[in-house]
């Protein structure tokens, strides 16, 4: 690549290899301007080492698969230049935490995916087979709640800063329960209290510290802190109300 | 009820800061405009001995801190250890009931 070719700068980059009980393997790769973690990794797997394993797809922050630690935060390889995360001129990446390892920098996601379905993350419609367009005010309380966190694209960086998920495997996680928040304040689903009491369980929304760790890390600038503490008073109401 | 054990938990620990906060103040602010004049058995006494007020300020003090307290040190025991279930559970019965004896044996002994 002609790029290599104008700077005589390395980076030094530990990549965790192996499973749980792997180790990190050291790689020296050749710097460039603007470049990103997700450029380094690709560096080493098509230059250095073909067995290298990691996970990305559109590259340009869509997708939310490229997640890794980068020198012990969670972030996306993809959005991250890793100028303005060197520390001492190295680099230390690892697969997401809180979450098994697959192999290398790939970390397994079934049980994000599955606690996304025990907080009740499914839509449950009202209108099932309407074709009519459903009619939700812009304006209204619930759609700006909603609105607020919808973006989410399931990346699992909050999951992997979370210490209550650190702390309590089971614990349901902030994009799951940022998830059940924007299903509670939208007005076309027809199980509030379905979803409510899905999050009113042992290390639901209530396990909780608001420690922000995920708003802090969030690609997306969401804030699922909010959206828990959201579902803490809803849960509360509906609990003194005797509905869930 | 258990599948909601811990929104009343939750419920009971915030309803119990809202309680404990004004009195620690309560609490703090006495202690230091009491001791200015040096501090001692009797003078504390001769404040709190047949006080009603006295009594139920530290009365409902021993019942929100046994509350949060206990539910607390449970919710701690849940994150740092693999402790969980019933023995915890009745393990943090047992140190909210320790914490209402000694706590009114000591409101018994001042007013």
């Amino acid at each position: 690549m002609a790029q290599e070719e104008h700077s005589g700068k390395t980076l030094t980059v530990e990549v965790w290899r192996g499973r749980e009980d792997g180790f990190f393997q050291t790689y020296t790769v050749p710097h460039q301007e603007k470049q990103t973690i997700l450029d380094v990794v690709s560096y080493i797997q098509r230059r250095i080492d073909a067995t290298l394993s990691y996970r990305f797809a559109c590259r340009i922050g869509m997708c939310g698969s490229c997640a890794m630690m980068v020198n012990g935060a969670p972030r996306w390889t993809c959005r991250t230049h890793a100028d303005k995360v060197l520390k001492d001129g190295k680099l230390r990446l690892a697969p997401l935490r809180n979450m098994p390892v697959i192999k290398d920098l790939a970390a397994d996601m079934t049980v994000f995916f599955d606690k996304w379905q025990a907080a009740g993350g499914k839509f449950v419609p009202s209108q099932p087979g309407s074709q009519e367009f459903a009619n939700v005010p812009p304006e209204s309380k619930e759609r700006k709640l909603a609105s607020a966190g919808i973006e989410c694209i399931g990346c699992g960086v909050c999951y992997a800063a979370c210490d209550v998920v650190n702390w309590n495997p089971d614990y349901l996680g902030p994009a799951q329960l940022n998830r059940a928040w924007t299903l509670v304040n939208d007005i076309r689903d027809a199980d509030r209290k379905g979803h409510l009491a899905a999050v009113a369980v042992d290390a639901g929304c209530h396990a909780c510290h608001s420690h922000q760790n995920c708003t802090t890390y969030c690609p997306k600038s969401l804030n699922p802190t909010a959206s828990i503490g959201g579902l803490k008073r809803a849960t509360l109401a509906a609990a003194l109300k005797g509905e869930i | 009820m258990t599948g909601r054990l811990e929104l009343w938990l939750y419920i009971a620990q915030r309803l119990s800061a809202m309680v404990l906060a004004p009195l620690v103040l309560g609490h703090l602010i006495t202690m230091v405009y009491a001791i200015r004049g040096g501090l001692s058995a009797a003078e504390i006494l001769g404040r709190t001995q047949g006080s009603i007020f006295w009594m139920v300020f530290y009365g409902l003090f021993v019942i929100a801190a046994a509350v949060h307290g206990s539910i607390g040190l449970r919710v701690i025991v849940r994150e740092m250890t693999a402790w969980r279930g019933r023995s915890l559970n009745a393990a943090a019965v047992a140190f909210c009931l320790l914490v209402l004896v000694l706590g009114f044996r000591a409101v018994g002994a001042v007013t």
